[in-house]
């Protein structure tokens, strides 16, 4: 579960590359685009469906399908498919996977990946191929500053939940001291410098921790947050850790608010720190709550699947129904989609989404939200973080 | 470097330390009990470990108790741990006999030369960690709050907390009573016997296979009994638990002198310290740096380790 999340972070950045295909053989985009009919094309899922980060994919993937089986609805059974190759979430596994995806001529777009591990491992391919990416969830900044043309995020990356995150410690919690600790990743470290950066002097200690799975006895770290006298503590990293230390923390006697990235806004934050020590700690997240989502999507979602929306399945949603809505508008090859990519404003259910040039949600549509852990171990909205 | 955060800490650091160091000190008697007889290097131990924690956790799970229960009674409590460490010590005694009679023994009765005890050991550990990884699905598991946190000692900025006094007394009393069978009973004579000289024992009349079995059986009781501690520390168990702590108990051996019972508490203790300490100085990503670099130093001065004696030659 631990990599999974890891990765889950690396998969946003596949989608940026479609535009710039100025430069670029159209070599793959051979398909049936003659049809007057705009039905018979393909819109894959890219991501994990097994392996341990599995659930944060099934949740993309089933809002993702739940956006084609409406549009086939409408326009008759069968009229776009979605087909589905399983990453497990494994950037060793993606490349493969995705040689095998970029055959397929009738693909047009992709949804994810989703984690930004197999993003770095799939997206040249997908770039070489010219098909176009809208990756939900892969938050890692620097997935857009490749320069792929087919990269597109549906999400705020990191650089923008540091800064809320702050601002939420700052404007809710209002603590004279906070403790800023991270697990050495990219995604935690990342995180932790804006954190720290932004709270400045507010920061009364630091520490550094092993990285998932190679550290369970957080003693040094806990002993350092108890005698720095902090009420607040930041941990960039993922949600086994976090969950641990916020055990750790609760069995040394600290009474203090715990927070974290979206890496943490997982179940298993909670069933590894229990929920009585998991009430009240905060996660943020570039993602509104699944349950604020318009429309009828959380109903339609729970009748498809028997279970409720999970974290990014409505952006999923959004960013199916965005190439269907090309598909729509006549961008049946993989370089018109792209172009339309390029210009396009879209109004979803979780958002409303245009791109900048790297493939970057513009700035005006970024949310970031925070949720706080109940006693029943579940992240429920608190509120959403203002900018500036 | 945080001089000062090292010098403000150095109490609470110095608790966290010897807490972390008694449950790497028990950790490490399985260590070096077996290398004190066999000469071999017991890699499965790390796994004999964590069955322990899902023994002691199975246990509790009988009495329904899971990580979101409340916490019981006092009564209650002294009830289930003596349960929990009854469970993990047996379960990790049997495991780790069993490990003796599967992967060794049929080796030594070949002659087979070390190497491939200590692939045999490498694989037994693989086996039985994977075996658990798969049942388990790789998920870790949460301990039930049996003891309600408090801080029971108080002076400047040190708490000691109820829990770790628990871990350091009943690892000190568990090291005793082990010091003393080894030194002082039949049963452990037989087996500094075996240690000393196998053949001249099995000659005087030592059943050496029954003396190996009980050294196995020894380590795997006290490794059970650092099971349960360490739940009751982190938290939480999982199928690779003993992996880490297993790379750090080993360390504590050594740098103890291995085969040298007291050395294992030495070792651990001084481990446990400097990681706390080392933490404290330059931050816990250094930890590890620390403790390796100071395990050179002293293997340097002290190349078979601080107390650096086998268990055969160890005090009577």
């Amino acid at each position: 579960m631990r990599q999974g999340l890891v990765r889950a972070l690396g998969g946003a950045a596949i989608v940026a590359l479609v535009a710039g295909a100025a430069a670029c053989n159209s070599g793959n985009n051979g398909g049936g685009s003659s049809s007057g009919k705009n039905c018979g094309f393909k819109i894959a899922y890219f991501g994990a469906l097994t392996g341990s980060a599995a659930n944060l994919g099934v949740n993309i993937e089933q809002g993702a399908e739940l956006a084609v089986k409406q549009y086939n609805d409408k326009n008759g059974a069968n009229c776009i498919t979605i087909q589905k190759f399983d990453s497990q979430g494994d950037p060793a596994v993606a490349p493969g996977v995705a040689r095998q995806l970029v055959t397929d001529k009738k693909i047009i777009g992709i949804v994810g990946p989703p984690f930004s591990g197999e993003s770095e491992a799939a997206d040249p391919i997908f770039e070489e191929a010219m098909i176009p990416t809208i990756t939900p969830s892969a938050t890692r900044p620097s997935l857009s500053t490749h320069g792929w043309k087919v990269f597109h995020r549906a999400v705020a990356n990191d650089d923008s939940q540091g800064p809320a995150a702050a601002k939420y410690i700052k404007d809710v919690l209002k603590p004279t001291k906070v403790f800023v600790a991270d697990d050495q990743s990219a995604y935690g470290a990342g995180l932790a410098d804006v954190v720290k950066q932004q709270l400045g002097a507010l920061v009364v200690g630091t520490d550094k921790t092993g990285a998932d799975g190679k550290q369970t006895d957080f003693s040094a770290t806990v002993q350092k947050v108890v005698s720095s006298g902090a009420t607040v503590f930041f941990y960039g990293g993922y949600y086994q850790n976090a969950g641990l230390i916020r055990k750790q923390l609760t069995a040394a006697g600290w009474k203090g608010t715990q927070l974290g990235g979206d890496g943490v806004k997982d179940p298993g934050f909670a069933k590894a720190a229990g929920n009585a020590a998991a009430t009240g700690s905060i996660v943020t997240c570039p993602c509104s709550p699944a349950s604020k989502a318009g429309g009828s999507f959380v109903t339609d979602y729970k009748a498809a699947w028997n279970q409720d929306a999970g974290t990014y399945s409505d952006v999923a949603f959004d960013a199916m129904n965005i190439f269907l809505k090309g598909i729509d508008g006549g961008n049946t090859t993989p370089q018109k989609m792209n172009d339309y990519l390029k210009g396009v404003q879209y109004q979803g259910v979780a958002n409303t989404y245009k791109f900048t040039d790297t493939g970057e949600l513009d700035p005006q549509y970024i949310k970031v939200w925070a949720f706080k852990f109940d006693a029943s171990g579940v992240d429920q909205p608190d509120q959403e973080i203002p900018k500036g | 470097m945080n001089f000062s955060g090292l010098i403000h800490d150095l109490g609470p650091s110095t608790v966290a330390g010897l807490a972390q160091g008694a449950i790497y000190a028990l950790f490490a008697l399985g260590y070096t009990l077996v290398y004190g007889v066999l000469r071999l290097i017991n890699f499965a131990h790390s796994e004999v470990f964590m069955v322990g924690t899902y023994a002691a956790l199975i246990t509790w799970g009988i009495f329904g108790l899971d990580q979101n229960s409340a916490t019981p009674g006092t009564g209650a409590v002294i009830g289930y741990l003596a349960l929990g460490i009854l469970a993990a010590a047996l379960i990790s005694g049997v495991t780790a006999i069993c490990v003796e009679l599967v992967a060794y023994r049929p080796l030594r009765r070949r002659n087979a030369p070390p190497l491939a005890f200590l692939i045999t050991a490498i694989g037994a550990s693989i086996v039985i960690s994977e075996f658990v990884g798969v049942a388990t699905h790789r998920n870790i598991r949460g301990v039930p709050p049996l003891i309600h946190p408090a801080t029971v000692v108080h002076f400047g900025n040190t708490n000691i907390t109820n829990l770790q006094i628990l871990i350091i007394v009943l690892a000190l009393v568990m090291m005793l009573a082990l010091d003393r069978f080894v030194n002082r009973t039949r049963l452990g004579r037989g087996v500094r016997a075996v240690a000393q000289n196998p053949d001249s024992a099995a000659l005087m009349g030592v059943n050496k296979d029954r003396a190996i079995s009980l050294v196995f059986l020894l380590g795997g009781l006290m490794a059970g009994i650092a099971a349960v501690m360490y739940v009751l520390k982190i938290g939480d168990t999982r199928f690779d638990a003993g992996f880490n702590l297993g790379i750090a108990a080993f360390t504590a051996a050594v740098l103890g002198g291995i085969g040298n019972l007291r050395g294992a508490l030495v070792g651990g203790l001084i481990i446990g310290l400097f990681e706390n300490y080392g933490a404290s100085l330059f931050g816990t990503q250094y930890r590890n740096v620390v403790t390796f670099i100071l395990l050179i130093v002293i293997l340097m001065f002290r190349p078979s380790g601080i107390l650096g004696e086998s268990l055969g030659r160890a005090r009577a």
